[in-house]
């Protein structure tokens, strides 16, 4: 029994049109098909946030929505969103504080972080945690990434931009 | 995980959908926000044959006021009502609400009606519903019904919808000026379900409070309401000592139930903990 279904959507500015079986979450299309290795698959069930993508400008869990269901749409990852330089603050930032250190949350985290920037710009640190909840980071014990985010809320309160930590950069 | 292997179908009219549910029969599931659904399906603790998802189904979706009730329809997400200006000034209760659920990327695609139709007696919308008088307004084959969420309700994940109706909307009655309410819920993290959380409103003149709804969830197989606890509180004057025996009460007349880390008795004392916090916020 064949089950595949026609869909297309815009990936990081590209239209790609693919022929997939409905069972196929968004990840594993990204990952597999698209080659995609950067929104990561950690518990597969909604919980960690390592697969965090953004579907039609917010982020969602890309365990949890099937590529089916991201027929028509555009989808981001953090491969697209480092090109067009929306995570570049962000970035720096993370590199400053030393928010990652074996960096499997990381490409969630920095869209998570991205869309609270986006919607909360006053945040405290508070509330940041609270944001960040939903993704899951086994190495820093949260303070760095924090910090780090902070930072960003408080460069753009400003109208700064975070300085490189590579001067070349 | 991976899911077993499905079907898919995404009608765009609610009559197509229905025809689909009827002849999916039992192997056939509806998909909306899919928050739930996708972990169940991932684990294959379930496993339709065919999803039907109803996202493209317009009368579904929007938050409006229908004469003196405020409307949501099934297909609102949590954000939605956290963003909602309608919500905020109508039924400032789900606005406090909103921000316990998951977290911010589940709360972007997981639904009102997919929660309430789910009747998860942990979740956050049956117990706002419950507390808030709603109307469920439901489609089925031989067309509409409504009912109230207090006969919603039935038991542990089992609401009044029949396998062949879909929950279109719901209808709140709208807030008024002398509305106070007052959500919490005691978790050991942010995001994750409820030890035990109270949806309350009530009706303030002075320090009085009427018409109250204190609903407390994640406690027993469904939300359930301390009408003794109301009983006591309405129309009387609030002081410390009615607190004292509402507090009494409400702990008296629900029986909760233990779950995998808590026990009973622990959740029969925070609902009085809750309580308390709740009346003293309410009449402050």
């Amino acid at each position: 029994m064949s089950l595949k279904k026609k869909i297309s959507m815009t990936v990081n500015g590209r239209l790609v049109n693919a022929e997939i079986e409905p069972r196929r979450h968004l990840v594993d299309f990204l990952r597999e098909d698209l080659h995609l290795k950067g929104p990561h698959l950690g518990c597969e069930q909604g919980a960690c946030g390592a697969c965090t993508v953004k579907v039609d400008g917010q982020i969602i869990r890309g365990c949890l929505f099937l590529a089916v269901q991201a027929d028509g749409s555009v989808v981001e990852t953090v491969e697209g969103l480092t090109k067009n330089g929306v995570l570049t603050d962000l970035q720096e930032s993370f590199m400053r504080h030393n928010a990652m250190q074996c960096g499997f949350c990381s490409s969630g985290m920095l869209l998570a972080a991205a869309e609270l920037i986006e919607k909360q710009p006053k945040a405290t640190r508070e509330q940041v945690r609270e944001w960040i909840s939903g993704n899951y980071c086994r190495c820093t014990g949260y303070h760095s990434i924090v910090d780090a985010i902070i930072d960003v809320l408080d460069a753009r309160a400003k109208g700064q931009k975070i300085k490189p930590v590579l001067a070349d950069a | 995980m991976k899911s077993a292997a499905f079907d898919y179908v995404k009608p765009k009219a609610l009559q197509e959908a229905l025809s689909l549910l009827e002849q999916g029969g039992d192997d056939a599931q509806l998909i909306a926000g899919g928050q739930t659904l996708l972990a169940t399906l991932n684990m294959r603790l379930s496993e339709p044959t065919v999803l039907i998802d109803i996202t493209d189904i317009a009368e579904l979706k929007g938050i409006s006021v229908v004469g003196d009730s405020l409307r949501i329809g099934a297909l609102v997400t949590h954000t939605e009502i956290e963003d909602s200006e309608l919500v905020a000034k109508h039924a400032p209760l789900l606005k406090a609400a909103a921000p316990h659920i998951a977290h911010r990327a589940i709360r972007n695609l997981g639904t009102w009606g997919g929660s309430l139709a789910y009747g998860d007696p942990a979740a956050e919308w049956p117990a706002c519903s419950l507390t808030l008088r709603a109307t469920m307004i439901i489609h089925g084959p031989a067309g509409e019904r409504r009912i109230s969420a207090n006969d919603f309700f039935i038991d542990l994940y089992t609401t009044s919808l029949e396998p062949d109706e879909i929950l279109v909307a719901t209808e709140i009655p709208l807030a008024s000026k002398q509305e106070v309410f007052y959500f919490h819920e005691l978790a050991r993290r942010h995001g994750d379900y409820a030890v035990a959380g109270l949806a309350a409103v009530a009706q303030k003149q002075g320090d009085v409070l009427t018409h109250c709804a204190f609903t407390f969830f994640s406690v027993g197989a469904t939300p359930v309401m301390a009408t003794k606890a109301q009983d006591l509180i309405n129309g009387q004057k609030l002081n410390d000592e009615l607190i004292t025996k509402a507090v009494a009460e409400a702990r008296n007349e629900i029986e909760a139930i233990a779950d995998i880390t808590n026990s009973a008795e622990a959740k029969q004392h925070l609902i009085g903990v809750l309580l308390e916090r709740g009346l003293k916020h309410m009449i402050a």
